[in-house]
């Protein structure tokens, strides 16, 4: 599903952010991302949404090379991403339900069939009682869940979350977790970055562990 | 395709709705849009009435052969003939001096004047109607007949027109610089409205870009406010032109009256209110392209 060989990324100025990177992710595994802060995790994540290109090597993401992919193609790679951000990134001109709707409205599908969808969405994570509330009214928690049911909304094949528990207590965490696993349940590849050991203790699976650009584990 | 047009049409809903949220600031971008295409569009109107009446008063070309007073009858034909085998003449006309005579009174309301005279000062005339139309050519028959012996005053009668016509070359030359300059004008001023759009949108733009829309996705809503923006601005354009002809008719009225003639400023033909239309349309739709385009440019992945 997602293949890095010898993978660079330096950024313009000097700094290597990653250096031969080389790992393999199949179809369907759930794999953590882990490392302090500035070791590379959301620059790794980035690359597999196409977000920065790779400087030199190759990353290779459902069978198309990052480094070499057209500007015309990215959006086509992107749609088969569930992307979860950790600041959100929802927006705040509009309420919960048309956040979710986002995706579908860019994938051009058909109206009655995409609110069918996105409260399934907002169902699974739990906001279905809070469609109208605009994302602003809502807590960090919620927020977080809402973005993942935008970023799930499009039945993905992968979900890439960047510090999907980074402000939340224990509780909030752990509901996360669960939403995630049930995800990993039905088949989605998933790989989430975190720093909270207690989440790996609590749903271990594999990880990988990043230390100033490069695997160590 | 059912989606496709449904989305379309949700865009362009969008966009009226976006217009009618700051009405103040969308009337006053109109009026800017509106006055800076009224200004070519406007010379143009006037250059079009001129030309009407330039063609109208000039009809076709013709040049007057005035005789010698001492011309025979014979001399006449024989003239009359070989003026009729000249390769660059189509017709001719001759106007005895007795004809010429009666016409002046007829026409000028002379008959008083030309009751009093002794004896009728008028010449004969040979009014000749050539091929050529254009300035040189005709320029160049009156000079030959001017070297025959027997005419005594040879007049290319349209002249003035073709002065006037060199008038209104140069005063279509100056329309088009000014519609140049104006049209760059449009799309700037779109190119500014959409960037300041684009500024407060900035956020949705990214979170759809990162979740799968393309380029066009994101382009569309962008363009068909360009697109309308124009679109509007050109029928200010045409309202402010239609405003301002009612105010010069109104005052030529009282001139023409004077004059006893009857003539009013007409405006755009429907053609060309459509070229219009459609012009300040695309200029619109090509600011909005352009500066999106710029935006999304610097946004791109590296």
């Amino acid at each position: 599903m997602i293949k890095f060989n010898q993978v660079y990324k330096r950024y313009p100025g000097g700094h290597e952010a990653l250096k031969s990177l080389s790992f393999e992710i199949a179809e369907g595994e759930m794999v953590y991302l882990t490392g302090h802060s500035g070791a590379g995790k959301s620059t790794l994540l980035k690359l597999i949404a196409a977000i920065e290109r790779p400087t030199s090597g190759s990353a290779i993401v459902r069978g198309q090379n990052i480094k070499s992919l057209k500007a015309g193609a990215l959006p086509f790679l992107r749609r088969n991403l569930g992307l979860i951000f950790q600041d959100h990134k929802l927006l705040f001109d509009r309420s919960a339900f048309e956040n979710v709707l986002l995706p579908l409205q860019i994938c051009g599908f058909d109206h009655r069939e995409s609110a069918k969808r996105v409260r399934a969405a907002l169902d699974k994570v739990g906001l279905l009682k809070r469609e109208k509330t605009n994302p602003i009214a809502l807590s960090g928690g919620e927020q977080q869940r809402l973005c993942i049911a935008r970023a799930i909304v499009n039945r993905p094949a992968i979900l890439l979350a960047d510090e999907p528990t980074g402000n939340l207590d224990t509780e909030y965490s752990s509901e996360i977790m669960r939403i995630f696993k049930s995800f990993h349940q039905v088949g989605v590849t998933l790989l989430i970055s975190t720093h909270d050991e207690s989440i790996l203790r609590q749903f271990p699976a594999r990880s990988l562990a990043l230390k100033s650009g490069s695997l160590v584990a | 395709m059912k989606n496709i047009i449904l989305h379309h049409f949700r865009v362009i809903r969008y966009t009226f709705l976006r217009l009618l949220h700051s009405p103040g600031a969308s009337l006053l971008n109109l009026l800017v849009i509106g006055i800076a295409l009224s200004l070519p569009v406007g010379g143009y109107v006037l250059l079009k009435n001129i030309q009407g009446i330039s063609s109208q008063m000039a009809g076709t070309p013709q040049i007057s052969a005035f005789l010698a007073a001492n011309t025979t009858p014979d001399e006449i034909t024989h003239l009359s003939s070989q003026l009729k085998e000249h390769a660059a003449i189509d017709h001719i006309e001759f106007v005895p001096r007795d004809l010429a005579l009666k016409q002046l009174q007829l026409s000028t309301g002379l008959s008083d004047v030309t009751g009093g005279l002794a004896q009728n000062p008028l010449p004969d005339a040979f009014i000749i109607y050539p091929v050529a139309m254009d300035v040189k050519k005709l320029e160049l028959l009156r000079d030959d007949l001017k070297t025959w012996s027997k005419f005594e005053h040879v007049q290319l009668d349209s002249a003035w027109a073709y002065k006037l016509e060199a008038l209104l070359k140069f005063g279509r030359l100056l329309v088009l610089i000014l519609a140049a300059m104006f049209s760059f004008a449009l799309v700037a001023i779109t190119f500014n409205t959409i960037r300041l759009q684009i500024l407060t949108q900035r956020e949705e733009i990214e979170v759809s870009k990162l979740i799968g829309a393309t380029n066009g996705f994101i382009r569309r809503p962008f363009l068909y406010f360009g697109l309308i923006q124009g679109l509007l601005g050109g029928i200010a354009s045409w309202l402010i032109i239609a405003f301002c002809l009612r105010l010069l008719n109104y005052s030529l009225a009282g001139l023409t009256q004077l004059y006893a003639t009857n003539f009013t400023l007409a405006h755009l033909s429907f053609g060309d209110s459509l070229s219009l239309l459609g012009f300040s349309a695309y200029l619109g739709w090509l600011g909005a392209w352009l500066s999106v385009s710029n935006h999304l440019w610097q946004i791109e992945p590296r």
